[in-house]
């Protein structure tokens, strides 16, 4: 089987150093990203499977990166998954309706998010 | 001078006239149209052809007795200010278009008393309008040295000729309105243009006449001082003479109100009342000129001619004597002006009275009911066409049967007697409020039978019949009834003593009338109008008190009879929207039946306009009594209406302080939830990393390295720290903002406060080797809060540490005394903070976008609670805007 690829991209180094430990764990090749416009500049060279995006970020916000992501003919097949801290009903429907695959919330527990990637991408 | 040359020339001069009427006509807004100086020129109409020649025959045969005639106007002008102003305003107010309908409205729209007065002020004028052409005519024949140009008829007559192109000028510029109270600019400009011409060009012959046929005035004094009778032209030599003087005042103070002509001009032309400011010293500035040179003309005259020579005419004699025709010819023309302006003026004023209190209101007004309003503008226009040609050609009837005999001064003199009967129903009409109409027109019928009996029959009996047996003698015999000396007055000279008998019976007929009898409620209600015109012209329509049942379809149907259906219609809806009226209301009420006969009088006179409106509404009588009540009512109505509006602007302002106050609270909900989700997400933030890191490390089948377990421990450790640093700091803003913290004030050391603040900061400096510079090292105390001020420097110093680069950093502290305050400034040489932050940088998690990409730490507060900090010291926080290198932090804080 095809190593998954992931792109973490979150702003708090604490709370990436535990997502990039659990998802290596599983096998997965993880690229970081500090902001949406690191993000960009990895997707520019990499496709990974599914992108791990917070939305209150310096500079390029979680929505912006998805924007571009949703017009990169490249990355079609890439799924995308919010996480963040945003948790209103408006800001989860927002999320959906700009076409993120999943819109999963912040605290949260390592594992629901590891088997919610790993479903989503089966 | 050839017969037809002169002719070529007045024509010439008139076709001037023409031209400039024309151009003002057509600028009418204009300017040079609307000014004092026109005005003024304009009032100079009172200077007709008997100034300009008979004074002259006066001075010489009656030495200073025709000073009077200029003195009065000079004495009565002072008092224009007050007077004046309050006929133009209620002129203005109610649309009058002659002194017959200010009057008669003045009297409750009495139809009678305009009638009267327009037939009085008939037969004053037309002897007066006589006399002009009579001028004309004589001066004319001195300047061809033509023998008198009457017997030759009418058609061969060219004062005839003269008299039609007056009627045709008159006529033109006269009747292009409907609405009679519309201005004239076309005759006033003339007006004062030939005011101008007549005065310069006196002023000339006077000058010709002193300077030049003679060595100064001293000269001519010398030499008519040799003369017998001398003592009589330069003295009033009895008390009879002074009473004389003083009547004959009286009776041009009255002429300069009263005569139909200068009503016209003082207050229906008048389209500013400032320009009153300028007039009342200019006027008589143009009066004392035109009288400088009359006493030395008339001397001269006198010396040059003897007793050979029609006095009146010494300004032509004198200049063709010596051969200068040009300005004999100059002063003709003048004189011409003189004329012109009388005539034209006159027949225009008259012409109105004519057709909207005599012709209109005693027959005219089936007809009008019946026609089409095209019609009707027609029909008012050429009765009104009519009436100017028909005065005019009655004039020269007059001049050509009667006036050979009479002297223009004389003429003059009469005519001033008749109109001063208008005085008191008119002066005190205006300050009296019982005057009735009924004692107006008895005392007017009284006064005008006793001055035709004291001057105008005598006169005519003797310039026609050459006897003097009624003069002498009296009627049937009777010594007490002499007509020039009544019950044994026989000291005043006959027009003095007319006035003087006409005028007292007048007024004690007026008032015994007025007093004795009780008024009707209408006339009753115009004299409050009147008197009180200050108060009432503040109630506009509302100062008619009408009771009754008035359609508004029906007062609607007359108006389009004479204004047309776009007019009318344009007025209503005026009338309505200024009253919050709805457009569709069918009855009418007092306003819009008072709005509505104000709207006639324009065109056909006020009485007219009554009895129109009264014919198509039905109305009930009201007693006097409740009149009275009722304006005193809406005076009231009117005062409290004026409380209520500035109550309801007070309201107003309320209502949108509280809207503003309103849309405060909305904005600061929401910021309160801004401020809320942002806690929130920066609560989070710590406790998800806590709760990953602690989920890893729990799991037991985790072979998790230990260089790894010991980073994700450390990193809970400094997300419990910024949790509780987070909570502290929410604590401490809230605190603050909601002014619950109260500052610890006491006097500290600067100095010490900023070296406290460095130690608290200086292991982390060390460890990224920044320098840390204190510039400064002189003790100031003043008074603060020290923790809270170690707050602020220890946030500004770590802000400065977060955007230092390791190693090279340098961190600057320094301080100043500024205006009764202390400055201090944390400098650093870090990336600096982009101008388009420094508006938001104290806002509350607000972080710059240009720091670090390793997230800063902190809770996005600090700057907001530093700032609030300052604020509570009184003081001021800023960021320096425009520094090249890293940035500068600045606060002020006071010590008083």
């Amino acid at each position: 089987m095809k190593t998954k690829k992931i792109l973490i991209v979150d702003d708090e180094p604490n709370i990436v150093m535990t997502l990039e430990y659990a998802f290596k764990k599983k096998d997965f090749e993880v690229y970081i990203a500090r902001d949406g416009g690191e993000a960009m500049h990895i997707l520019e060279t990499s496709i990974p499977d599914v992108v791990l995006l917070d939305i209150m970020m310096p500079n390029v916000d979680g929505y912006q990166t998805l924007e571009h992501i949703k017009k990169n003919e490249a990355l079609k097949n890439t799924k995308v998954v919010f996480l963040t801290a945003k948790n209103k009903i408006s800001d989860i429907e927002k999320g959906l309706k700009l076409g993120a695959d999943k819109y999963l919330t912040k605290p949260f527990s390592i594992k629901k998010i590891v088997s919610e990637i790993l479903g989503l991408l089966n | 001078m050839s017969n037809y040359l002169l002719v070529i020339i007045i024509f010439c001069y008139l076709a001037v006239l023409f031209y400039i009427a024309f151009i003002a006509e057509k600028n009418a807004k204009s300017k040079w149209v609307n000014n004092p100086y026109i005005y003024t020129l304009s009032l100079a109409v009172y200077c007709s052809a008997w100034t300009y020649y008979g004074s002259i025959g006066t001075a010489a045969n009656s030495g200073v007795e025709f000073l009077p005639i200029y003195l009065g106007p000079a004495i009565a002008v002072p008092i224009w200010i007050i007077l004046l102003r309050k006929i133009i305003r209620i002129s203005k107010q109610h649309k009058i278009s002659s002194i017959a309908d200010f009057i008669s409205l003045r009297y409750g729209n009495n139809r009678f008393l305009g009638a009267l007065i327009t037939v009085l002020c008939i037969t004053a004028t037309v002897p007066y309008i006589s006399l002009q052409l009579k001028a004309v005519a004589d001066t004319f024949s001195i300047m061809t040295n033509e023998p008198h140009p009457i017997g030759l008829g009418m058609f061969d007559d060219s004062t005839f000729y003269i008299a039609l192109i007056l009627a045709i000028f008159a006529t033109f510029f006269g009747t292009q309105a409907t609405d009679a109270s519309e201005k004239h600019k076309g005759i006033v400009t003339t007006v004062a243009f030939e005011s101008l011409l007549k005065l310069t060009f006196f002023l000339i012959i006077g000058i010709y006449v002193t300077y030049y046929l003679f060595d100064g005035t001293e000269d001519i004094y010398n030499k008519i001082s040799s003369e017998p009778n001398f003592d009589s032209l330069i003295k009033l030599p009895t008390l009879e003479s002074g009473f004389n003087w003083f009547f004959m005042l009286m009776l041009s103070f009255t002429a300069i109100f009263l005569l139909p002509r200068q009503f016209q001009i003082s207050v229906l032309e008048n389209s500013r009342e400032k320009h009153l400011k300028k007039a009342i010293w200019m006027f008589p500035l143009y009066l004392l000129l035109f009288n400088v040179f009359v006493i030395f003309i008339a001397w001269a005259g006198k010396l040059t001619f003897g007793e050979n020579a029609n006095a009146e005419y010494y300004t032509l004699l004198l200049p063709l004597n010596s051969g200068h025709t040009f300005l004999a010819l100059l002063v003709f023309l003048g004189g011409f002006s003189a004329v012109i302006s009388m005539v034209v003026v006159s027949t225009l004023a008259l012409s109105k009275m004519i057709s909207n209190n005599l012709i209109i209101p005693y027959g005219f007004l089936d007809k009008f009911i019946k026609a089409k309003p095209e019609e009707n503008a027609l029909y008012i226009k050429n009765i009104r066409r009519i009436s100017i040609f028909t005065i005019i050609i009655l004039a020269y009837f007059f001049y050509t049967n009667f006036s050979i005999e009479l002297s223009l001064y004389s003429i003059g003199l009469i005519s001033f007697v008749i109109v001063a009967q208008l005085a008191p129903s008119f002066f005190i009409g205006l300050y009296w409020n019982r005057g009735s109409s009924l004692g107006s027109i008895l005392g007017i019928l009284l006064g005008f039978a006793i001055s035709t009996y004291t001057l105008i029959l005598p006169f005519t009996i003797e310039a026609f019949t050459g006897g003097s047996e009624f003069t002498d003698l009296g009627l049937f015999g009777i010594a007490a009834l002499k007509p020039y000396a009544l019950f044994g007055i026989d000291f005043l000279s006959p027009p003095a003593h007319a006035f003087f008998w006409s005028l007292s019976a007048n007024i004690v007929c007026y008032l015994t009338i007025s007093v004795a009898f009780k008024g009707h409620y209408r006339e009753r209600n115009y004299a409050e109008m009147f008197v009180d015109s200050k108060n009432y012209s503040s109630l506009q329509d509302n100062a008619l008190v009408w009771k009754g049942e008035a359609y508004v379809a029906d007062i609607k149907n007359v108006l389009t009879k004479f204004l047309g259906e776009a007019r009318t219609q344009r007025a209503l809806q005026l009338f309505f929207k200024k009253y919050h009226i709805p457009s569709d209301t069918q009855m009418a009420d007092a306003r819009l039946i008072n709005f509505s006969e104000k709207l006639l009088t324009g065109s056909i006179g006020g009485a007219s306009a009554k009895i129109l409106i009264a014919g198509v509404v039905k109305e009930q009588e009201i007693s006097l009594t409740e009149v009275l009540k009722i304006l005193e009512e809406s005076k009231e109505t009117i005062s409290s209406n004026k409380a209520l509006q500035e109550k309801s602007i007070e309201l107003t302002d309320l209502t949108g302080k509280l809207k503003e106050a309103n849309e405060e609270l909305i904005v600061k909900d929401k910021q309160k939830d801004e401020f809320l989700d942002t806690v929130a997400h920066e609560l989070k933030t710590p406790i998800t990393g806590i709760r990953a890191a602690s989920e890893l490390l729990m799991d037991e089948n985790d072979d998790m390295p230990p260089e790894i377990r010991q980073t994700f421990l450390k990193n809970i450790v400094s997300d419990s720290d910024r949790l509780s640093r987070l909570i502290n700091n929410i604590l401490d803003f809230e605190k603050l903002s909601t002014g619950r913290q109260q500052l610890n004030l006491k006097k500290h050391n600067i100095q010490k406060t900023l070296k406290k603040a460095i130690g608290n900061i200086q292991h982390i400096a060390a460890k990224k080797e920044i320098k840390i510079v204190n510039l400064n090292s002189f003790n100031f105390e003043l008074p603060y809060d020290e923790d809270r001020i170690l707050q602020v420097l220890t946030n500004l110093l770590s802000n400065s540490l977060k955007f230092c680069e390791s190693e090279k950093g340098v961190i600057t502290l320094d301080y100043k005394l500024g205006n009764n305050c202390i400055e201090v400034y944390v400098k650093d040489n870090g990336k600096g903070i982009p101008d388009e932050d420094i508006n938001y940088i104290f806002d509350k998690f607000y972080q710059s976008k240009n720091q670090n990409t390793i997230k800063p730490q902190g809770s996005g507060l600090g700057l907001a609670i530093s700032k609030q900090i300052i604020e509570k010291h009184n003081g001021r926080i800023w960021l320096e805007k425009g520094v090249k290198v890293g940035s500068t932090f600045g606060f002020k804080l006071p010590f008083n």
